[in-house]
Formats: structure tokens, C-alpha cells, sequence
């Protein structure tokens, strides 16, 4: 009996030393994907990456619901981010429906976006630390998070799914006496987190095995479209939150880590900093909000558009630069919602990263790209 | 009528067990009890104290210790003794099991966490039975294309193999399995027995992943050997002799880890590569190649290897001890054994004893297999902690070390050696 596979399914016989490996669905060092890998001995030779296992059309569900029901399942693609999902298809939603947000619930949305955005670095962090076979940054970060996670639980309700940001503000308004206990979490987190140099950054068995691997440079990051920290690494200083100012950022100073080396070091090293900048936009967030004030404005049961318009906006999340496309068409539904996911994009450096690698640093690589399978897939 | 099982009735239950017990007690009493009469009969009966043992004599040690004693002196005198308890297999797999659950819970410090707390009511005492439950109770799957005879029997032969290895191990002076001339040299050969039932197991699973793990463990084993051996060639030159209990012995004043520290040092390392331990635990790394070789290992096949692995850690950091830390030799700490038990205790009007047969165990031995037992636990924590603190190093950084740096520094103990042998400081005419 023979059968054909489908083309992108068959696996070509090169060589007799070539042996294909296929590295997921089910496997410990890929997520939701496989990772087709060709290797020679211990050399990868070739490598095609195959998302797609967990699309679950986010998209099209969005065309079904109204512009406050689509909340809850958009942030669904990373829960863990799950504010930064949300944070472009809130700011499309309130330019449609033409609503002018508060001063005070940009601040909170600031705030929430800036430890959503550490939660997210602090899981992704754990999951590299593990990749590496490093199991104390793996506990480590897992436990940290509960500090942030206990903050976001005060202020929105919920652990990790919040659907907290709606267009015309942010669902509630902060929990009594939220400002002190934030900047006291914020502050331990911070100095916790900056002892992680001393058993992961700086140990020289994980610079001996990530320096110089997988480089990715200037002109290629910016010619393949990746964004994020993948793209600071490789020494392009480039932020959306200081670029194109969204909600209150252009009043808060933020400064753009950036890394010339482009390497999986480098890669894992810039989220670590970008979480200890979050901790000074939140203090200064916490700073200039105003004290009292609305967080939100009343919308009418079933908010309606105008016509027929469309808008794109794009925020900088843990991954990179998020963009939601928004065209609506004078219904209660949006017509169509497109979101531009940061994961995609990165992931298409991995073919060109890993080609010549040794398969020992195809984890480390590959998790450096700051890549969500869930997000890709959406 | 339960939900789970919608069959299940209690007086089907009970009958079924009553049913077991009266087949076993049928089968006990028709052909077990004969057969171990028969048995009795032939085999030639030790005499004990001048007494020739019976099966009736047997039933009366219960009762009266002065019976029992000898018998129990008598047995630990015996070579399965040796084998099966104390220097041997039980001991060493009772300190293997106490090295898993000190080394998760030591890890779970470190990591801010708790590790095993449900399982025993104290802090997870009994989870590693719970664990061993369960992999007995898991379902053994074979892949369709193994070389199933070769794939049953790796795991198997990888316990036998580290049985072998702890047996060259002494343990205090004359408690030893094997007490060979050679026993370095045996050691050497034990070892290197590893890498071929890894390489057996890995290629008769014929899969990708384990194939990859075990040309890892390959490499690994045999490329690390070479400075293991060169590392421990020092201490033989300066003892003079390749027997273990005699390296021991010859370290009484001072352990060779004083005048040999790099020798020492690149021991250790190797150490843990042999056992493929964090950093070097490539053949196992889970994010590239699943679970190395041990991948289509399930159920207890995998816990045959898991006692393996413990067992040849106990052995190592055992060698260790005794090559470098001067194995049984320390202070004597064990009083001496109370004179009034020998002679009988007089308890009011009656006087208990004497009892012969005591001591057990003279204070000699009390006290080597307490200060062996206070090393080798030392040095296996040192053997733990790196797996809380460094990340996996890769194939090429792995031989890189293996290749240059510790050959190299192996090359430089054993000039370290000859230069304390030729200047007379140790040997013949030396310090001892």
C-alpha cells in the first residue's frame, strides 16, 4: 500500500547522514509546534518550523460579538500578557465609537499594561531558564510572579485573565490603598529580580553556551520585520512606547534597552531589562496619576460606528509591536479585526538562526525569539 | 451502586480474596511447606556453639536471646550478608534512596519552594514509596520495532552493573563484598561497562531521540574515563597498591586529598559527568532530545535505571571517600562497648545474661562505617548542589573540557605525585 503525504508534510530523504527530528507537538522543548529539524551528526542543516496547532479563530469569533463582548476572548491568545493583547483593540475600538478616555484611567492602564507585561517576561523567563536545564530559573521566576499576579488580582478581580481595559477606560477603579501596596510589591520585585544576574546572567556556563549562538544582525532583524526585544538586541532602537506615544507615555520617561550583539545572550538579556524599566514607568506612573477622577466613561448597551471605517493601532507588548486592524461597518459587530501578533513575525528568524547551529542550542535559540506559539496561532 | 464501577458488589469482593487466601494456603501447606522440609533436610546445618541446628532448634531463638544472638553473628559472617545487606547492595540502596529525597528537598529549598510535603504526614518522608508504587503499578510499553530481548535486559544489567560497582567499596576495616587485589583495577572495568549497556539500551529502542541520547552518553562516558583514571593513578603510586581497603588503610595520619588536591578536583568533575549530572547531564537534556536515552524506558524499567543511577552515585561519592578522604578513618567517637552486658546485668534478684554472641559489632567497625557514612553523605551533597545552581553545558564545550583541561591537570597530579615519591616526603621512608 503507498500513500502520499501532503507536500508540506513530506519529509525528504537527503542523505544517509541526515537525520529529520521532529521536535514537537508533543515534546518538552517546543510548545505548542513542531519544529522540523534536519541535523547532521550534532550540525542542524535545515529547519522548518510548523505552527498553526493551536489556532482557535480569535478573529473570526470577533466578528460575531459586539465591540464589549470581543474582550473577554481577545486577550485569550496569551493570558499571560493578557492586558498588552488587549490594549490595541481598546484604543481601535474607542477611536470607532469616538469616546474621549480619562486622565486617571490611562494611568491605571499604564500601570496595568507595565506588570502584565513583567508577568509575561517573568513566565517567558522561567521557560528559558528551563530550557537551558536550569531549574532554579525556572522555580525562581515562577515564584516571583505571584507578587505582580497578587497586584493585578487586587486591581482587576482575576489572576491572569483580567479583560480589565474597555473602550472608554479600564473596567473598575483601583482598590483602596492600591498606590501604596504597589510601589512596596513593585519595589521587592525589583530588587529580586536584579539578583537573578548573579545565578543566571552572569553564570559562565550560560554566557559560555549562549554568547555568540544564533546571530541574528542588524540589517537581517530589520529585513525579516521582527520587533520587540529580538529587534533591541540586534541594536535597533526601536520602542512603541517611545516612538509612537500611546495613552500617557509621552508624559513618562522611558528609556529603550538596547544590545549590539544580536545573539541568544543578548536576546534573553533585553526582556530582563525592559522588566526593571517597567518598574520605573510604574513608580512614575504611580507618581502623576491623579488622585480621584472617573475611570471610565458609560457607553450605551450596544455602542455603534459611524460607517464604513477602519483603523490600525499598535502597542508595544512583552513580545513587541502588536497591532489590531479594526474595520467596521456602522454595526454593533466589527466587520473585520485583524491582529498584526509580534510571535509571527519573530518566528521567521528561526530557520535562518538556526541553520548551522549545533541541535544543543536549538532550544535556547528558539526561545530567545520571545515567541508565543498561542499568539501565533491566535 | 457506585458510578466508578457499576459492577462492584461487596459480597463478590470478599469472596474473591477469601478465594485467593484459601488457594494460597491450599498451595502453601500442599507443596511449599514439603518442599522447604525436603530443602532442610539436605542442606548440611551450621553447628553453633557447639549445638547442631535443627529446624525444631530454629523455633526456639524467639524465645530466648542467647540462642538468637549467635545465629545472627553467625549469618552476618556469612558472604550473603556481605552481598545482600550491610557493606553490600541494601546499604548501599538505602543511603540511594536517602540521596533522592535529600536531594529534592534540598532543591526545593533552594529554590524557594517545599518539595514532597503530603506523602507520610512529615514533610513527604514516604513519597519516594509512593513514587515506586506507582512506577510499579505503570503499564511497561515496549515500541513496536525494539530489539525487545537486549531493551528488557539494559535496565536490568545497568543495576547489576552498579551493584558491582559498590561492591569493591569498603566500607569499615574487613567490611567489603569483594576484597580484591586489583579492586582499582576492577573498579576501572565496572565502570567501564556503562557506556556499552547505555549504547545496547539507546539502539535497541530504535527511536531517534534515545539514539541520540545514547551516542551522547558515548561520547561523554568514554571520552571522561581517561582523566578518571589518570586522576587516580597519583594515590596508587604513592600507596603502592591497587587494593581499596589498603588505600584506605594508608591514609590513617592524613587523607591524599591534602597532598593531591587538583587530582581531587578533576576526580570530581569527572565524577559528574560519569554520573550525568547537571551541568553534564547532555545525554538526559530534556529540551532538546526528550529524555536522552531513557526515553522509551516506562514504567518499572525506568525505576531499574533510576536505582542505578543512585546506586553508582552512592559508589562514586563513595570511591571518592575512600581514595581521597581517607574512607573509614577518623577519630573514635563510639564508646566502647559495656562490660556489664557481657558478664550479665544483675536486675534486683535476677541476673540478666550473659549473653553471647555480643558485641555485634566491635567498636572499630561502629566507628569507621559512621565517619565513611559522614563523608560519603558530605560529598554526595556536593555532587547535588550544582543542579540548583549551573545550566547544561553543551557537546562540544563538554569534550572540549574533557579532552584538554583535565587530562592535562590529571597529567600535572601525577607529576605532583612523583615529585612527592622522589623527594621522599611520602612512600617508602616517608611521612608514614
Amino acid at each position: 500500500m503507498t500513500f502520499t503525504l501532503p507536500p508540506g508534510l513530506a519529509l525528504k530523504k537527503v542523505d544517509e547522514r541526515i537525520m529529520t527530528l521532529n521536535v514537537g507537538p508533543q515534546h518538552p522543548g517546543s510548545g505548542h509546534m513542531r519544529i522540523i529539524v534536519q541535523i547532521d551528526g550534532d550540525y542542524i542543516v535545515a529547519c522548518d518550523p510548523d505552527p498553526g496547532y493551536v489556532h482557535r479563530g480569535e478573529e473570526k469569533m470577533a466578528e460575531y460579538r459586539n465591540y464589549i463582548t470581543n474582550i473577554p476572548h481577545l486577550e485569550r491568545p496569551v493570558i499571560h500578557d493578557s492586558c498588552n493583547v488587549l490594549y490595541p483593540y481598546v484604543l481601535g475600538a474607542e477611536e470607532l465609537l469616538g469616546i474621549e478616555v480619562p486622565e486617571r484611567a490611562k494611568y491605571v492602564r499604564v500601570i496595568a499594561s507595565e506588570l502584565n507585561r513583567c508577568i509575561y517576561i517573568m513566565y517567558w523567563l522561567a521557560i528559558y531558564g528551563i530550557f537551558l536545564g536550569h531549574s532554579t530559573m525556572f522555580m525562581w521566576p515562577a515564584g516571583d510572579r505571584e507578587l505582580l499576579i497578587d497586584l493585578m488580582e487586587k486591581m482587576t478581580g482575576a489572576r491572569v485573565t483580567h479583560a480589565h481595559f474597555v473602550p472608554g477606560g479600564v473596567r473598575n477603579d483601583l482598590p483602596p490603598n492600591f498606590e501604596d501596596v504597589c510601589l512596596r510589591q513593585v519595589n521587592y520585585f525589583e530588587k529580586r529580580i536584579k539578583e537573578y544576574a548573579a545565578v543566571f546572567y552572569d553564570n559562565p556556563i550560560l554566557i559560555s553556551r549562549t554568547k555568540d549562538t544564533g546571530i541574528l544582525s542588524r540589517q537581517d532583524a530589520i529585513r525579516y520585520g521582527t520587533t520587540g526585544s529580538v529587534l533591541r538586541a540586534s541594536g535597533v532602537d526601536y520602542d512603541l512606547r517611545v516612538k509612537e506615544p500611546y495613552d500617557v507615555y509621552d508624559e513618562l520617561d522611558v528609556h529603550t534597552n538596547v544590545m549590539k550583539e544580536g545573539d541568544s545572550y543578548a536576546r534573553s538579556r533585553v526582556p530582563w531589562l525592559d522588566m526593571m524599566e517597567s518598574c520605573n514607568i510604574i513608580r512614575q506612573a504611580l507618581q502623576k496619576m491623579p488622585k480621584s477622577g472617573s475611570v471610565r466613561v458609560k457607553l450605551k448597551p450596544n455602542p455603534k460606528t459611524k460607517g464604513l471605517e477602519s483603523v490600525y493601532k499598535r502597542v508595544e507588548s512583552g513580545r513587541g509591536s502588536l497591532g489590531c486592524y479594526i474595520v467596521s461597518d456602522a454595526k454593533p459587530e466589527p466587520y473585520r479585526v485583524k491582529m498584526s501578533v509580534p510571535s509571527f513575525r519573530n518566528l521567521i528568524a528561526l530557520p535562518n538562526l538556526l541553520r548551522g547551529e549545533k541541535l544543543g542550542n536549538m532550544p535556547s535559540v528558539y526561545w530567545s525569539l520571545n515567541y508565543w506559539p498561542v499568539e501565533a496561532d491566535r | 451502586m457506585s458510578v466508578i464501577a457499576p459492577n462492584f458488589k461487596l459480597s463478590e469482593f470478599i469472596k474473591s480474596l477469601l478465594d485467593n487466601i484459601f488457594w494460597i494456603i491450599l498451595l502453601l501447606v500442599l507443596i511449599g511447606i514439603p518442599a522447604v522440609m525436603m530443602v532442610l533436610f539436605f542442606i548440611e546445618m551450621p553447628v553453633i556453639d557447639g549445638e547442631l541446628l535443627t529446624p525444631f532448634l530454629a523455633l526456639t531463638w524467639l524465645a530466648d536471646p542467647s540462642r538468637i544472638l549467635p545465629v545472627i553473628k553467625a549469618f552476618m559472617a556469612t558472604d550473603i550478608f556481605r552481598v545482600m545487606a550491610f557493606p553490600g547492595f541494601g546499604f548501599a540502596a538505602l543511603l540511594a534512596a536517602g540521596t533522592i529525597f535529600v536531594e529534592r528537598k534540598m532543591l526545593a529549598k533552594l529554590q524557594l519552594r517545599v518539595g514532597p510535603f503530603y506523602c507520610g504526614k512529615f514533610e513527604g518522608i514516604l513519597q519516594l514509596m509512593g513514587d515506586g508504587l506507582k512506577l510499579i503499578s505503570k503499564e511497561i510499553i515496549i515500541p513496536a520495532k525494539a530489539d525487545k530481548p537486549i531493551f528488557w535486559a539494559a535496565p536490568v544489567l545497568f543495576v547489576a552493573a552498579a551493584a558491582a560497582f559498590v561492591a569493591f567499596i569498603p566500607v569499615a576495616p574487613g567490611w567489603v563484598v569483594a576484597d580484591v587485589e586489583m579492586g582499582l583495577l576492577g573498579v576501572f572495568a565496572v565502570i567501564g561497562f556503562f557506556p556499552i549497556i547505555t549504547i545496547l539500551s539507546a539502539w535497541s529502542a530504535n527511536s531517534k531521540f534515545p539514539f541520540i541520547g545514547g551516542i551522547r552518553a558515548l561520547f561523554q562516558m568514554v571520552s571522561f574515563e581517561i582523566p578518571l583514571i589518570l586522576s587516580l593513578l597519583g594515590v596508587v603510586m604513592l600507596t603502592g597498591s591497587l587494593n581499596l581497603s589498603q588505600i584506605a588503610a594508608s591514609q590513617s595520619s592524613f587523607p591524599w586529598i591534602v597532598f593531591l588536591p587538583v587530582g581531587a578536583i578533576v576526580f570530581f568533575i569527572t565524577m559528574l559527568a560519569e554520573l550525568e549530572r547537571i551541568p553534564f547531564d547532555l545525554p538526559e537534556a530534556e529540551s532538546e532530545i526528550v529524555a536522552g536515552w531513557l526515553t522509551e524506558l516506562s514504567g518499572m524499567m525506568y525505576g531499574l535505571v533510576q536505582l542505578g543511577t543512585y546506586l553508582k552515585l552512592y559508589a562514586f561519592a563513595a570511591l571518592f571517600v575512600v581514595i581521597f578522604l581517607g574512607g573509614w578513618n577518623g577519630p573514635m567517637v563510639v564508646p566502647p562497648f559495656p562490660p556489664e552486658l557481657l558478664e550479665g546485668i544483675e536486675l534486683g534478684p535476677v541476673v540478666a545474661g550473659p549473653f553471647p554472641g555480643l558485641p555485634l559489632f566491635d567498636q572499630a567497625m561502629l566507628n569507621g562505617t559512621l565517619w565513611f557514612v559522614l563523608k560519603t553523605v558530605a560529598v554526595i551533597f556536593f555532587i547535588l548542589l550544582p543542579r540548583g545552581v549551573f545550566p547544561r553545558i553543551r557537546v562540544d564545550m563538554l569534550l572540549n573540557l574533557g579532552w584538554t583541561k583535565l587530562i592535562g591537570l590529571a597529567f600535572v597530579n601525577i607529576f605532583i605525585a612523583l615529585g612527592l615519591l622522589y623527594a621522599g616526603v611520602l612512600g617508602p621512608g616517608g611521612l608514614q
